[in-house]
């Protein structure tokens, strides 16, 4: 994946979180790795003048779905990847929800291969919990460590039996590996497809609790405690989840968490046409829990931004809104939708923002990456932070359409994204 | 033969629900119907409004009643009426609602009458094709001609809604029934009261606006109306009431209730009746039950719901 290119990033406001940087300076970039920082003039093959704008380190997400193998029509890990480089990620994590689910070693390398041949972006996967995703036997997780497993989760469906997850949170710690649950508790109504409040009941849809969130979140946190062994809970999206989150990390317990771009920024009032592009798992909540989510990401309570990247088929998503699948395809404008969610309402800055798309994710799958500390790989992604532009999904890279922020008019666009040292991404 | 029909034109090419309709349009449905209804009583039960027009009853829920209502008020309107029933109650990936009313389309039809197991179900339809869509029921979301006609068999009775006291009995919150005649009757001017258990309560049923009760024998003295939805058994899998016994204990509409009740109270149901469930049977025969008159009505209402989305669709294509 390494190339020879030495790239010199000229002029630019270099922000690296991990080492507090906030600087206008160059950065050079020789043999795949960041070599240099300061006032530079080197002899290089190419050189990127990035007057006016933000040299990050190259952005990570922790929750995409590249739906291969099974649901090749949707996303491919070669589309997918080409729409996180469009999006400025140079590393990305799939979930195992694929079909077959990802819960062998072979199917962690599947991915892998595919990956590489796609030559676009750092590939992670995480593995299944249970075989099957069926929530009943654990899978091989020591043997899919041992292929590059970052993480075990069973995503889509959170672990419902307490004694099942007791186990795979015992066996997780001999692995010293993070366990990330959806956390859903089904016992709570398992035929939602919509936040349990006032427009459920007024759409005559059925409704998924607060709740039955909370439920599991706290069941969970309750077992790690006990347990002790890193547990990450997934796209958290309700104000009594982040109450949850808050008490355990004042606790000391080895708890993170991550929210997706939805639920900084969409309500469920959105559903009120019934369009199934605002159908996502966990659903849409209320204003209130915005402003809880929001009010958390400035605390320092939640620990990284993910996309949660869903990609589905028109026709699919034409389907019944009870029959529609859940999931929104959000990679290519992720940054964007961050930035009207947290940075134009001034909840956080610029080097705020990062660090939760960069180094915070990377610790948290404990990759040694999302900085530009010299010798670091040279994932680099650089971004016009002041570019107007409409999202439009027609021209994704990804192959599935189902994005509710089209025709939304959004500022700071991705100019470049460098992975390992090569630029895999260029917005003109 | 329609009353007040130069009062406003008819916009609305499709019937979707009645949250979205005002005050004024709901009245206007009701005057229309009201023209519509002597033609039940005619020998020659037809009129040519819809001649040369299709109307389709896409059903895919099991509903004898409204199929048939529907179906004859087409017809009495000159319609052409074609049957589809599909028996899939349950949505499932891949067969698409869309794709079947697209090639009836494709067919020539005018209308369709949707009966679906999905909430929204008319409404995607609606925006996908380019004939009349009328909501006959769609999951747990609206069923606006039933609560129609609930509303024009009060307004029969009482003149007008207004002020009245209206009571809603029963399985709220997996009703359309209900919804539909939230929006309806309060938008008339009437006070709704919902009676039930809570688990038959939906979630922040305290935002509509409705007063909430959870005991019949103090609702049942100040209502006018009394609407006793069915208790679908079928739903009641996840226990949400104890025993049937035990919940017609609570919110039957018996006689020694009745003994209480204003002497002028109406009783409606949607039907079917579970006799000495919801109601007992001298109750839902008795001289205070409308209960079939609701169903006459149902066929004046149903025409002139057919009659206006048809004329909006035609004044849409003069407009083009
Ligand atoms: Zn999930």
């Amino acid at each position: 994946m390494y190339t020879g290119n030495n790239i010199l990033i000229k002029n630019g406001r270099l922000i690296d979180p991990a080492n507090n940087v906030d600087q206008i300076c160059d950065l050079f970039i020789k043999d795949g790795y960041v070599s240099e920082i300061g006032q530079l003039d080197n002899d290089c093959d190419h050189v990127i003048d990035a007057t006016g704008k933000i040299i990050s380190p190259g952005l990570i997400d922790v929750h995409v779905h590249f739906r291969e193998p099974g649901d090749e029509e949707e996303e491919t890990i070669a589309s997918g990847s080409m729409a996180a480089v469009a999006g400025g990620f140079t590393s990305v994590v799939c979930m195992p929800n694929t079909k077959p689910a990802v819960d062998d070693a072979t199917s962690i390398e599947f991915v892998h291969r595919m990956a590489r041949q796609a030559r676009k972006t750092f590939v992670y996967v995480m593995g299944a919990i249970t075989q099957g995703r069926k929530g009943t036997d654990l899978a091989e997780m020591g043997l899919m460590q041992k292929a590059g497993a970052v993480g075990f989760t069973d995503d889509g469906a959170g672990i419902q039996d307490a004694s099942i997850m007791t186990r795979a949170l015992k066996y997780a710690s001999m692995l010293d590996t993070v366990v990330s649950q959806h956390c859903q508790d089904l016992s709570l109504g398992s035929s939602g497809v919509m936040n349990s409040g006032y427009n459920s009941t007024v759409l005559g849809l059925p409704g998924m609790d607060p709740l039955a969130e909370e439920m599991m979140l706290w069941r969970d946190i309750q077992l790690v405690k006990r347990i002790g062994v890193r547990y990450h809970a997934q796209h958290i999206s309700t104000a009594g989840s982040v109450k949850i989150i808050r008490e355990a990390k004042q606790q000391g317990v080895p708890v993170t968490c991550e929210v997706s771009p939805h639920h900084l920024l969409l309500t469920d009032d959105c559903i009120y046409e019934y369009d199934t592009n605002y159908k996502v798992n966990p659903p849409l909540r209320t204003k209130a829990d915005i402003a809880a989510l929001r009010e958390a990401i400035k605390e320092g309570v939640i620990d990284c931004l993910a996309t949660d990247h869903a990609p589905h088929l028109k026709s699919e998503k034409e389907l019944e809104f009870l029959a529609a699948p859940f999931g929104i395809a959000s990679l290519e404008c992720a940054l964007s939708l961050y930035v009207k969610a947290l940075i134009e309402p001034g909840i956080i800055d610029w080097p705020q923002l990062l660090a939760l798309m960069t180094h915070k994710p990377a610790s948290i799958i404990r990759i040694e990456k999302g900085t530009l500390a010299k010798g670091s790989i040279g994932d680099v992604t650089i971004i016009d932070p002041d570019a107007e532009y409409t999202i439009n999904a027609e021209k994704f890279y990804s192959k599935s359409r189902n994005c509710p922020y089209h025709n939304w008019n959004v500022r700071a666009k991705v100019e470049r994204t460098i992975v390992a040292g090569e630029v895999r991404y260029s917005a003109d | 033969m329609i009353r007040s029909s130069n009062k406003f034109k008819w916009r609305h090419k499709h019937l979707l629900g009645l949250r979205e309709l005002t005050r004024e349009e709901l009245e206007f449905i009701l005057d229309t119907a009201e023209g519509f209804e002597n033609i039940s009583t005619r020998s020659v039960k037809k009129a040519p409004p819809l001649r040369g027009k299709v109307v389709v009853n896409l059903f895919f829920e099991d509903s004898t009643r409204t199929r048939i209502s529907f179906g004859l008020a087409a017809s009495r309107l000159s319609a052409d009426v074609v049957e589809f029933t599909k028996k899939s109650s349950s949505v499932s990936k891949g067969e698409t609602l869309i794709d079947t009313a697209r090639n009836l389309e494709a067919m020539g039809i005018d209308t369709i009458v949707l009966r679906h197991g999905a909430g929204g179900a008319a409404r995607l339809l609606s925006r996908s094709i380019d004939a009349c869509v009328v909501n006959a029921g769609d999951g747990f979301n609206e069923h606006p001609t039933q609560a129609l006609l609930d509303v024009y068999t009060i307004r029969k009775h009482r003149g007008s809604l207004d002020g009245l006291k209206i009571a809603i009995v029963g399985d709220i919150s997996h009703s359309r029934v209900a919804r539909s005649n939230i929006w309806a009757m309060t938008k008339l001017g009437a006070e709704v009261i919902l009676v039930g258990p809570p688990t038959l309560m939906p979630s922040k049923v305290n935002d509509l606006p409705v007063t909430v009760s959870y005991d019949m024998d103090e609702v049942i003295e100040k209502v006018d109306v009394i609407n006793m939805l069915r208790i679908q058994f079928e739903r009641m899998g996840g226990n949400l009431f104890p025993t049937i016994r035990e919940y017609a204990r609570f919110f039957s509409l018996t006689v020694d209730r009745m003994a209480r009740a204003k002497s002028d109270l109406i009783v409606m149901h949607p039907g079917p009746i579970n006799r000495g469930v919801e109601i007992e049977s001298e109750v839902a025969d008795g001289n205070n039950s409308v209960i079939l008159q609701q169903v006459s009505n149902g066929l004046a209402v149903r025409m002139a719901v057919l009659y206006l989305v048809n004329q909006a669709a035609a004044n849409k294509a003069k407009g083009k």
